[in-house]
């Protein structure tokens, strides 16, 4: 499988579903 | 006086070294790797001026930079530096989780990429496999510095007042 940091998309597309994934981690911990 | 200097100072600081910071660690991912890659299948190749004038100097303001803006960062937070690092209060898990993301990509500038950009520049002796191996490296470091860049920079400003509120709820 290709490393998606080889390539600009892949790198901003794991960061935003990284930032989706802390997000819903974070509203938990904070019982919102 | 002291909050002005604390949150006011402080915070202005903080994100002006950050724009110093993620603007050079943009430029490289952004500009410069794709700029030396052309550079390489030119005839002859033509990307010496990037890597003796302007990588040296684009990578002293990048790690400076990155101390700074963390070493602000700690300065805002003070006598919440553990509340946040630790998670020890709800109100503090969004700028925790942001602090988490800008430490661990201070580490990566300061521990992976900088070491290994010395040996592609040639500031210290390295064989044409050590450098191979430091490109590789340094890149990845870098690009996961970018992708870390994307949720940092929510954490940050979804961490304070009416931004916490709209993002996480009262």
């Amino acid at each position: 499988m290709k490393n998606p940091l080889d390539s600009l998309w892949g790198t901003f597309a794991a960061g935003l579903v990284l930032t989706a994934v802390l997000y819903f981690l974070a509203r938990t911990c904070m019982g919102a | 006086m002291w909050d002005f200097v604390h949150y006011g100072l402080g915070r202005w600081l903080h994100i002006l070294f950050g724009m110093v910071w993620v603007g050079m660690l943009y430029y490289f991912n952004l500009v410069q790797v794709e700029a030396l890659r052309k550079a390489a299948l030119d005839s002859p190749p033509s990307g010496a001026g990037i890597m003796r004038h302007v990588a040296p100097r684009a990578l002293l303001f990048f790690r400076w930079a990155a101390v700074l803006t963390w070493a602000m960062g700690a300065f805002i937070l003070g006598d919440r530096f553990d509340d946040a690092f630790l998670f020890k209060e709800v109100a503090y898990v969004p700028i925790g989780i942001g602090a988490w993301l800008g430490t661990i990509m201070l580490f990566n500038v300061w521990v992976l990429i900088w070491p290994n950009q010395k040996k592609i520049l040639g500031l210290t002796s390295a064989t044409e496999d050590e450098k191979a191996r430091a490109r590789r490296v340094a890149f990845l470091a870098s690009r996961t510095n970018t992708m870390l860049s994307v949720p940092m920079l929510f954490f940050m400003v979804a961490s304070g007042g009416v931004f916490r509120t709209a993002m996480f709820g009262g």
